[in-house]
């Protein structure tokens, strides 16, 4: 399978060394698609947000047009983006808001003008220092531009953003987390119903959250139409999408490829891609779309990098970002670091996450280190069926968020397909692999 | 009397201007504190609360939830190194234990003569060019001992001060302008229209 020739809608600008810059902005077709956007009738452009099909780039995947739709209509109501960008090995995000924050900007405001919002937020995570400067840099020249503010362009419409700082903790990027802190409060997940901040958002008043890379490929969507975006990707996976690749690779890096067209092989091994692993060793694991997915293996290699495709083949494609563990990689010790982190972000609300996510980090951590029982398998399935009963894929849930059934994914995973590799931890005394 | 220096006072008096609710700014303002004392002291958070209306213990229960927020004083540089998956696979244990071997403190701790604090930190969005280590919420792109030696050293030396300000301050580009938009006028002028067309 060769690569595609789809155009890069994201991460066309982001080649220049100035591709940050307002100069750089205008002189490549900069705030066109939001001229084009006040020239149409808020609903005209939905229909194109529509017609494109845009899943939302976040994680879970949600139609973007539908999200909309479903904004309560209200006298005020916000529009909230999410760049809180913290699911482990992702980082495409982190390139839109350093490599091309105008362009967030821009989609922004024609977000907001098809929603008919007069306030919107830009949440980016506090440890984006750079990003944070250059987002703010962003909107300081959309104003002084006059694509932001009163009146914008002439239209009558008028906007204002606010970049907010996050100030460190994965669980905002849940997005009614993410409205908590952004009230000034913890990040503590919002009991459901109501499934939708556009029901009830900020301040109790309906908001659409959306993804950095979702409102970036809006601009481009209203200059081609929804139909061209819908024309690239097959089935409900349209567009291109930015991938995350890391790991046990040659190269690397964040990747804009046509959806669906590609497959995880072509994405691990293309020359021009992450050009293989360079141990020449085999692909023991793959993780598909952020660390709280069930890992993939050699035989899913060929699977085509599709939102359904990977979840027919039991997965998510979740937040983009393919983690590649080598034939040297010690399962347990992967297993272990990653329920660690899920352990060290739960927000503390739910029982089965803040005491399952410690439980499960301290018997990895034995096993990992050669003091672990036989019997420790069974009961790490125990605990993760605590969590996610029956442990299957989606996930059944026993907390407010999300990030509690994540935590099974890995351990899950790794025990169903190298029993024999924790088995030796036990029986060696120690890790084969230190 | 205020804590905080008259400068930061209106620094965070035009972004509490900028929310719907004074409490939305109670992060950011967080943050400016932090830049002025290098960590979230009592006294800053007594005024915090004083401005965007809550109790002091809301302020402290809030900003002790986040990573970034230090309650207690830390380095003049923290150093962050990152032990994530990514991160993991490509020897991120490894260079934090050398980073604790070079600053002759364990992870979370601070030097005696406190210029440097170091952590271990959950993944920091960079996995292309791991381990990644940020100092003070910067990238600084080192990944083998050696660069991360010479980057301590410079550091150390005051050579990247430029690039690299001191713990807590956060972003050094200010807002230009501030609200446009009358929220309140907004939804009195949507609220007449839809009286309008539903009469």
């Amino acid at each position: 399978m060769s690569l595609t020739d789809a155009p890069r809608i994201v991460t066309a600008r982001t080649g220049f060394d100035d591709s940050y810059t307002i100069d750089r902005f205008l002189a490549t077709g900069g705030f066109d698609g939001l001229r084009k956007a006040l020239t149409m009738t808020p609903a005209e452009v939905c229909e194109q947000v529509d017609a494109a099909s845009l899943l939302g780039r976040g994680g879970a995947g949600f139609p973007a047009g539908r999200k909309w739709s479903m904004l309560r209509k209200s006298d005020v109501s916000y529009l909230v983006i999410n760049g809180d960008e913290s699911e482990p090995a992702t980082f495409k995000d982190h390139l839109l808001v350093e490599g091309d924050p105008h362009q967030l900007v821009e989609g922004v405001v024609i977000a907001s003008y098809a929603l008919q919002v007069s306030q919107a937020f830009i949440f980016l995570r506090g440890e984006f220092a750079l990003g944070l400067e250059r987002v703010q840099t962003a909107v300081n020249n959309a104003y002084a531009a006059g694509a932001l503010g009163q009146n914008i362009f002439g239209s009558g419409f008028s906007l204002d953003i606010v970049v907010h700082p996050g100030a460190g903790a994965y669980i905002c990027g849940e997005e009614t987390s993410l409205l908590e802190s952004l009230e000034g409060k913890r990040g503590f997940p919002r009991i459901k119903p109501p499934f939708f901040p556009a029901a009830i958002g900020l301040y109790g008043e309906p908001t659409v959250v959306n993804n950095v890379e979702t409102v970036s490929n809006l601009p481009w969507i209203v200059l081609n139409g929804g139909a061209a975006f819908a024309a690239l990707g097959e089935g409900r996976s349209t567009g291109t999408r930015l991938f995350a690749l890391s790991g046990h690779v040659r190269n690397p890096g964040v990747y804009e490829l046509e959806m669906v067209k590609h497959s995880f092989r072509d994405l691990i091994f293309s020359p021009t891609l992450g050009g293989g692993v360079p141990s020449g060793t085999g692909v023991k694991a793959v993780i598909p779309g952020g660390v709280s997915a069930p890992w993939f293996y050699e035989e899913h290699l060929d699977l085509p990098l599709g939102q359904d495709e990977v979840a027919e083949a039991g997965s998510m494609l979740g937040s983009g970002s393919i983690v590649v563990m080598d034939e040297t990689t010690c399962m347990v010790k992967a297993a272990w670091r990653i329920t660690r982190f899920f352990s060290r972000e739960s927000c503390g609300q739910c029982t089965p996450c803040r005491e399952g996510s410690g439980w499960l980090e301290r018997i990895l951590f034995r096993l990992e280190n050669g003091q672990g029982r036989r019997e420790d398998l069974d009961l790490l399935l125990d605990l993760c069926d605590n969590i996610a009963p029956g442990l299957a894929w989606p996930p059944q849930q026993t907390t407010i968020c999300v990030l509690g059934p994540s935590i099974p994914s890995s351990i899950h995973s790794s025990i169903s397909r190298f029993r024999d590799e924790y088995l030796q931890h036990v029986t060696e005394g120690r890790c084969p692999h230190a | 009397m205020s804590h905080l220096s008259p400068e930061r006072r209106q620094r965070c008096e035009r972004l509490i201007a900028l929310y719907p609710e004074k409490r939305s700014a109670l992060i950011p303002l967080c943050h400016i504190a932090q830049e002025q004392d290098g960590y979230l002291s009592e006294p800053a958070m007594v005024e915090i609360a004083a401005m965007v209306g809550v109790t002091p213990a809301e302020v402290q229960g809030t900003a002790t939830f986040y990573d970034m927020l230090h309650t207690e004083p830390v380095g003049t540089y923290v150093v962050g190194v990152c032990t994530n998956i990514a991160c993991l696979l490509a020897g991120g244990d490894e260079l934090l234990a050398h980073a604790e071997g070079a600053l002759g403190v364990r992870a979370g701790g601070t030097t005696e003569d406190g210029v440097f604090t170091l952590e271990e930190t959950e993944c920091l969005a960079d996995c292309d060019i791991a381990p990644c280590v940020q100092v003070n919420h910067r990238y600084v792109r080192t990944t083998t001992p050696e660069a991360l030696d010479g980057l301590l050293a410079e550091l150390r030396a005051g050579d990247r001060a430029d690039e690299i300000p001191t713990h807590g301050t956060l972003i050094r580009v200010e807002r230009t302008t501030g609200l446009t938009t009358d929220p309140e006028a907004i939804a009195a002028e949507r609220a007449a229209k839809r009286e309008e067309a539903g009469a």
